[in-house]
């Protein structure tokens, strides 16, 4: 399942519980800068072996952003 | 020393560019030679390069060319395993008074000195945020500084590079990573072998042109983790000409 694995790069990338992030929690709400939203797309890339264009991605919820990684795993 | 370290510069076949592969290598790192025409040249440096125990490959790329630098920074990646310092040299001048010069000529020196900086900065940057460290080096020049009359062109692209390195520094900061430009004054290369010596050395302090060995030597101190707390900073290497 993408979502829950998106979860865990985000939580690990923060050094946060898991359980505190759902779907609808936004990147904003977490304290995600810019550099860390590269980083964590890094680590995307990495964990589901695709290639990501920082420019490509707007999101602002972690289900929105496990939603366009399926979208690029899709293609 | 700069043991176990990769390198990467543009513009590295002559000039200042191949001053820093040989001084990097001498200094224990492994070099990748950006070059854009002459073959022959960057073998040699290359050559060089090896005889001082270095690894090291020549790269033909047009860094004011995008697509050209990302391919080209994935083969040394795939070569070396990674980048530690990238040394932005390559430039080029179309010197002309505004009134005489092209729009083209006023494009290719700033889309290959400005642009050409930024397209091997971005290229690089997975590999520097990924390494959490790293050294960015941009060649920009007292021309920045002075507004050289002429050089509109390459005087603009070099002002740019120092904004450029200023945003970078400030960027990279919290991965570690250290940007910082070099410019230099009147360095004997091919780029100022057509202007005349003694005029200019009147204008130095320190009375001599300087040697690309000179700006090696900088660059070499850049890279080394003696300058870590060192960066968005641009130091002149001028021998006094734009104090």
């Amino acid at each position: 399942m993408v979502l829950e694995k998106v979860i865990k790069i985000v939580a690990e990338h923060l050094e946060m519980d898991e359980s505190k992030i759902t779907a609808e929690t936004t990147l904003a709400d977490l304290g995600v800068d810019s550099l860390d939203t590269v980083e964590i797309l890094m680590e995307m890339e990495d964990e589901f072996g695709i290639t990501i264009d920082p420019g490509d991605v707007h999101v602002e919820k972690v289900g929105e952003l496990a939603d366009y990684i399926a979208s690029v795993m899709d293609k | 020393m700069l043991n176990g370290k990769t390198a990467v510069i543009t513009g590295a076949s002559r000039g200042i560019g191949a001053a820093v592969a040989e001084k990097f290598a001498h200094l224990g790192a492994n070099v990748a030679i950006i070059y854009q025409a002459n073959t022959d040249k960057a073998e040699d440096v290359c050559r060089r390069a090896r005889d001082l125990g270095a690894e090291a490959e020549i790269y033909k790329c047009d860094v004011s060319d995008f697509d050209e630098c990302k391919k080209t920074v994935a083969e040394v990646i795939g070569r070396f395993g990674k980048i530690d310092i990238l040394v932005n040299n390559a430039g080029i001048t179309r010197d002309n008074l505004i009134a005489m010069m092209s729009e083209d000529d006023f494009n290719k020196v700033v889309g290959t000195n400005l642009g050409g900086c930024f397209n091997m900065i971005k290229a690089c940057s997975r590999n520097f945020i990924r390494n959490k460290g790293g050294r960015i080096i941009n060649i920009a020049s007292v021309s920045a500084l002075l507004g050289l009359a002429g050089q509109s062109n390459y005087a603009a692209s070099k002002a740019g590079i120092i904004a450029l390195t200023k945003t970078a520094a400030r960027e990279f900061a919290a991965k570690n990573i250290c940007v910082n430009a070099i410019a230099p004054g009147f360095i004997t290369t091919d780029m100022t072998e057509s202007l005349s010596a003694d005029e200019i050395v009147g204008r130095i302090p320190l009375k001599r042109l300087g040697r690309p060995e000179d700006v090696a030597n900088l660059a070499a101190f850049l890279a080394d983790e003696a300058s870590g707390y060192i960066t968005g900073e641009t130091i002149r290497i001028d021998g006094g000409l734009a104090i």
